[in-house]
C-alpha cells in the first residue's frame, strides 16, 4: 500500500509539472489501454475513470455530477462522464490534490464501452486537443477473430503509432516496446499468483474490495514499467507470506482470518461509500474469493500474457480480451467457474446504475450462473460515484437476507 | 369518382394498411410471407442500422424489430432489466418469450449501443439454437481502415446467412437487391422531401407508420404501397397552415409512441426532419451496382452514413455544426430534442448539440419519453409553449 501510494503521488506530481518538463499527456482509458506503447513513447498516461473513482472515494464527485448536470448533462448517464467533466470544469483538480494538465493527446480505446466514446468526444469540447481512435472489436461470438486482431493491430501500427510519433516527435521504438512488454508479463504472472491465492482457506486476500488496490498500478500508469514490476514481485511475497502464516486481508473490521461466508462479486464497485460498503461484508465476516472488476483491466488468469515477441499483436490481444469485451455467455461461464474452482458459498452481482456496459443482462447472468452452478445469487444496487444511489441500510439488509439464506441452506439436510 | 377522390381514398386505404401492419405485434405479414414457401426464413434486427439487403440476398426477409410500444403489456420483459436500463430491451424480450419472434431464424443486434450489444448475449443465452450476431459498425474516422473492416463483417455475416437459408453465396443476388435497396432509400428520401417542402401534405404520424411497416413487410409490399402515398400525398392540395417547422432529434432506436408524434403536430410544429428508424436511411447514397458488391457497400457506408449519435464524429467541430446544417437543410424554425430515457447515445450526445445549436441561434427544447409514455399533455404544453415562443419572438 505504502509502495503504490509513493508510485501514485510522484506520477501525480511529474503529470503536474508537465506543462513545465515538456513530458507530453496522454489521457486514455483503463481497458485496453495501450501503456506500454504510450510510455514507450515518453508520455504521461491520464487515466479519467480513475480520476473520477478517487474523486468519489474524496467525497468530490457529488459536487462535480452537479455541476455537470448543471451544465445540462442528463441525470440518466454515466456518473464518471459527469464528475470528470465537473472536475475539469472545477479547475481540474486531480485525485492527490495536484492539477492535473491539460491532454495533448486523447487515446480512445473503444474496449468494452460505448460511452468511452462519447466520453472522449464530450472531453475533445473541453479541451481542443487532437483525438485517436482505437476501434476494438466486441467479442460478439465468444472470441477475438484473426480478423479483429489483424483490424486492431492495423490501427496501432497505422494510426496509433503516427499519432504519438507527431505528439512526441519520436520514432516508434519497438525495442523498448518489447521490452515494457516483457516486464507486463512479469507483473501479471505475480499478479495471477495473488488472484490465485484466494484458493486458500483462509483466503490471505479479499479479490474486490482488496483487489482494488492490487489492479491499481497494473490499470494504470505502471504496467509495463520497472516500478509496476516490482510492486508486484513485493505484493505477491506479501500475499504468500499471509497465506504462510494463515492470515486473511486487512479489512475495515480488522484482519479477516475468521472468514464464515466466501463469496464471488460481479461488478465495479461504489466509490462513494467505498469502506463502508466493504465493511458491510468484513463486519458478517465474508471474504471475496473472486470478483470479475478486477479483470476490467486485464484479464490473465486464463493464461494471456503480453509477448514481447509479437507487440503488435499482443497489444490486440490485451485489448480484446478485457473483461467488459466478453460477451454475456462468457461472462457467465467465467462467474460459474469462479463459483466452482474456489468453491465458493455465494456470489453478489453489485450492479451500477452508470454503466450499461456492465449492467444490462446482469440479471440473466444471475439466473445462467444460479442454474449452471446450484448456488444462489445476490443482487444489489447503487451507483459508481454518484452518492444519491448508494442507500446503505438496504444494502445491509439485502447482505443479511441473503447471508442468512446461506446458512439455511448449510443447516438444510442434503437433498 | 374523381382522380382526387381516387387519391385520397387511395391514401386512405395505405395509411390503414400501413397503421395495421404497423402496430400487428404478431407480425403476421412476414409470417404470412414465410407461409408462402416452407424453405423460407426470417432475420430479425434491432435499431439502429442492419445491413438489409444482406439479409434478403441470403434469402431471407428482414424483420425490424423496434420494441413493443404503447400496445404490448409487460410480463416478463421486467424481470430481465433494471429500473434505470431503457425500455426498448424489455418488450423485445417480451415479444420473444411470448412467442410473438418464433418466426425468426435469425436475429442481429447492430453496435448502437452497449444495451442492445448485451442484449445480443442475453439472446445468445436465452436462444441457443437461434443464428445471433452482433454487428460492430465500422467507428474509426480512417476510411481505408473503416471500409476493409466493415467489408470482413459483411462478408461474414453474408457467409453465414447463406448457410443458414441453405443456399450459395452470389454476387448476382447482392447485385439485385443493392438495386432494391437503392429504391427503398430513393423512396423514403423523396417522401422526407415531400414532408419537408410541403409537410401539411405529410403527417409525421403518416410517415412514420407507413415507413414502420415496411419495416416488417417484403420490400416489393413496401414499394409499392410507398410509391401510391407518395403520388396521392403529392396530388393534395396544398393548404397553408400557421405553424413552425421543428426537427425531432435524438428519437433513432426506442421509437416514441404515436401519441407523441401526433402531440408534437396538433401542438403548433410540423416536423420537418428526425430521426425516427434512422436505419432506413443511414447510408445516405446509392450503392454502386458494378464491381465487387460486399467492397461497394462496406465503402458506401463509411462514405457516406448520417451522423449519429451511434457513430464515432472524427471532426472536432462536427457535433456543434450537426444541428446548424439540418436546421438549414430542413428550413426548420427549431428543434426538439426528445431522447428515450437512459439512451445513452442521445443523451451524451444532446450537451454538445444543444451548445451547437445554441451558438447557432436555433432554439430549441428537450425532454425524455419512453415507448409505453401513456400521457402527453406535458408535451403537448411544451410543444405548443415552444412553438408559440417562435411564432411570437423568432427571426422571420
Amino acid at each position: 500500500m505504502e509502495i503504490q501510494k509513493e508510485m501514485l503521488a510522484e506520477h501525480f506530481r511529474r503529470l503536474e509539472d508537465a506543462p513545465k518538463s515538456g513530458e507530453p499527456v496522454v489521457y486514455t482509458f483503463v481497458p485496453g489501454n495501450l501503456n506500454e506503447l504510450v510510455r514507450s513513447f515518453g508520455a504521461l498516461p491520464v487515466f479519467p475513470e480513475i480520476n473520477a473513482l478517487q474523486s468519489a472515494m474524496r467525497g468530490k464527485s457529488a459536487a462535480y455530477i452537479a455541476s455537470a448536470e448543471k451544465a445540462g448533462h442528463s441525470e440518466d448517464v454515466c456518473s464518471y462522464v459527469k464528475c470528470d467533466i465537473g472536475m475539469a470544469r472545477s479547475g481540474n483538480v486531480g485525485p492527490t490534490g495536484t492539477r492535473l494538465p491539460r491532454p495533448d493527446l486523447l487515446l480512445l480505446s473503444y474496449t468494452g464501452c460505448y460511452t468511452f466514446m462519447k466520453w472522449f468526444e464530450l472531453l475533445r469540447e473541453e479541451y481542443d486537443c487532437p483525438v485517436v481512435f482505437l476501434q476494438i472489436p466486441y467479442q460478439g461470438d465468444g472470441s477475438i477473430t484473426p480478423g479483429h486482431r489483424a483490424y486492431v493491430a492495423r490501427q496501432i501500427r497505422e494510426t496509433v503509432i503516427p499519432a504519438l510519433e507527431r505528439l512526441t516527435g519520436q520514432s516508434y521504438d519497438e525495442g523498448r516496446l518489447r521490452e515494457s512488454l516483457a516486464r507486463s508479463a512479469r507483473a501479471e504472472e505475480d499478479l495471477v499468483a495473488v488472484f490465485e491465492s484466494a484458493l486458500q482457506r483462509p483466503s490471505p486476500i479479499d479479490a474486490y474490495f482488496g483487489a482494488v488496490y492490487y489492479v491499481g498500478p497494473i490499470f494504470s500508469a505502471f504496467r509495463g514499467t520497472e516500478q509496476g514490476a516490482e510492486y508486484y514481485r513485493t505484493l505477491r511475497e506479501e500475499v504468500e507470506e499471509r497465506a504462510r502464516q494463515r492470515l486473511g486481508p486487512a479489512t475495515p473490521s480488522g484482519v479477516l482470518t475468521d472468514q464464515k461466508y466466501r463469496l464471488v462479486v460481479e461488478g465495479p464497485p461504489n466509490w462513494t461509500h467505498f469502506r463502508d460498503f466493504w465493511k458491510l461484508f468484513s463486519d458478517e465476516g465474508a471474504v471475496v474469493v473472486a470478483s470479475t472488476y478486477s479483470k476490467v483491466g486485464g484479464t490473465y488468469e486464463f493464461g494471456f500474457r503480453h509477448d514481447m515477441e509479437d507487440p503488435l499483436g499482443t497489444l490486440a490481444d490485451y485489448c480484446g480480451g478485457c473483461y467488459t469485451n466478453i460477451d454475456l455467455p462468457g461472462r457467465v461461464r467465467m462467474l460459474a467457474d469462479y463459483v466452482e474452482r474456489y468453491a465458493a458459498d455465494g456470489f453478489v452481482i453489485h450492479s451500477v446504475k452508470s454503466c450499461n456496459s456492465f449492467s444490462a443482462g446482469q440479471l440473466t447472468i444471475l439466473r445462467e450462473v444460479e442454474k449452471r452452478t446450484g448456488v444462489p445469487g445476490a443482487f444489489f444496487e447503487s451507483d459508481l460515484v454518484d452518492p444519491r444511489y448508494f442507500s446503505p441500510a438496504n444494502l445491509k439488509n439485502r447482505l443479511e437476507s441473503y447471508l442468512q439464506m446461506i446458512e439455511a441452506r448449510r443447516r438444510a439436510p442434503a437433498r | 369518382m374523381s382522380r382526387a377522390t381516387d387519391a385520397a381514398e387511395s391514401r386512405v386505404s395505405i395509411v390503414d394498411w400501413a397503421a395495421e401492419t404497423a402496430g400487428d405485434l404478431d407480425f403476421s405479414a412476414a409470417r404470412a410471407w414465410l407461409a408462402g414457401d416452407p424453405s423460407r426464413r426470417a432475420a430479425g434486427y434491432l435499431p439502429v442500422y442492419a445491413p438489409r439487403e444482406v439479409i434478403r440476398a441470403a434469402g431471407l426477409l428482414p424483420v425490424g424489430v423496434h420494441g413493443g410500444g404503447d400496445r404490448l403489456e409487460i410480463i416478463r420483459g421486467d424481470a430481465f432489466y433494471q429500473s434505470y436500463i431503457c425500455h426498448l430491451p424489455r418488450s423485445v424480450i417480451e415479444l420473444a418469450q411470448s412467442g410473438r419472434l418464433s418466426m425468426l431464424s435469425a436475429m442481429l443486434f447492430p453496435s448502437t449501443c452497449d444495451v442492445i450489444r448485451n442484449l445480443s448475449g442475453v439472446w445468445r443465452l436465452l436462444y441457443p439454437d437461434l443464428y445471433v450476431r452482433y454487428l460492430d459498425l465500422p467507428q474509426v474516422p480512417e476510411p481505408a481502415i473503416a471500409a476493409d473492416f466493415w467489408e470482413g463483417e459483411l462478408r461474414t455475416l453474408f457467409a453465414d446467412l447463406c448457410a443458414l437459408a441453405g443456399i450459395p453465396e452470389s454476387d448476382a443476388r447482392l447485385r439485385r437487391e443493392i438495386a432494391v435497396e437503392n429504391e427503398l432509400r430513393g423512396v423514403i428520401a423523396e417522401l422526407y422531401r415531400l414532408r419537408r417542402d410541403a409537410p401539411e401534405k405529410v403527417p409525421t404520424e403518416e410517415l412514420y407508420t407507413l415507413l414502420r411497416a415496411g419495416e416488417v413487410v417484403p420490400a416489393p409490399a413496401f414499394l409499392e404501397k410507398a410509391r401510391a402515398y407518395l403520388a396521392a400525398a403529392e396530388a393534395e392540395p396544398s393548404r397553408l397552415r400557421d405553424r413552425v417547422r421543428v426537427i425531432v432529434v435524438g428519437a433513432f432506436c426506442e421509437a416514441p409512441p404515436l401519441g407523441l408524434i401526433k402531440t408534437i403536430e396538433r401542438s403548433g410544429c410540423s416536423i420537418v426532419d428526425d430521426d425516427f428508424l434512422l436505419g432506413n436511411r443511414l447510408v445516405a447514397e446509392d450503392v454502386r451496382l458494378d464491381g465487387d458488391p460486399i467492397r461497394n457497400l462496406a465503402e458506401a457506408f463509411v462514405r457516406s452514413a448520417r451522423k449519429t449519435s451511434i457513430l464515432y464524429e472524427g471532426r472536432p467541430e462536427g457535433k456543434r455544426e450537426l444541428i446548424a446544417r439540418r436546421v438549414a437543410a430542413a428550413r426548420a424554425d427549431g428543434v426538439i430534442f426528445a431522447s428515450a430515457s437512459f439512451c445513452d447515445p442521445a443523451l451524451l450526445d444532446r450537451p454538445m448539440l444543444r451548445a451547437g445549436a445554441d451558438a447557432a441561434g436555433v432554439p430549441s427544447i428537450a425532454f425524455k419519453f419512453a415507448e409505453n409514455t401513456g400521457q402527453f399533455q406535458q408535451f403537448r404544453e411544451l410543444a405548443g409553449t415552444f412553438a408559440d415562443s417562435i411564432k411570437l419572438w423568432g427571426e422571420k
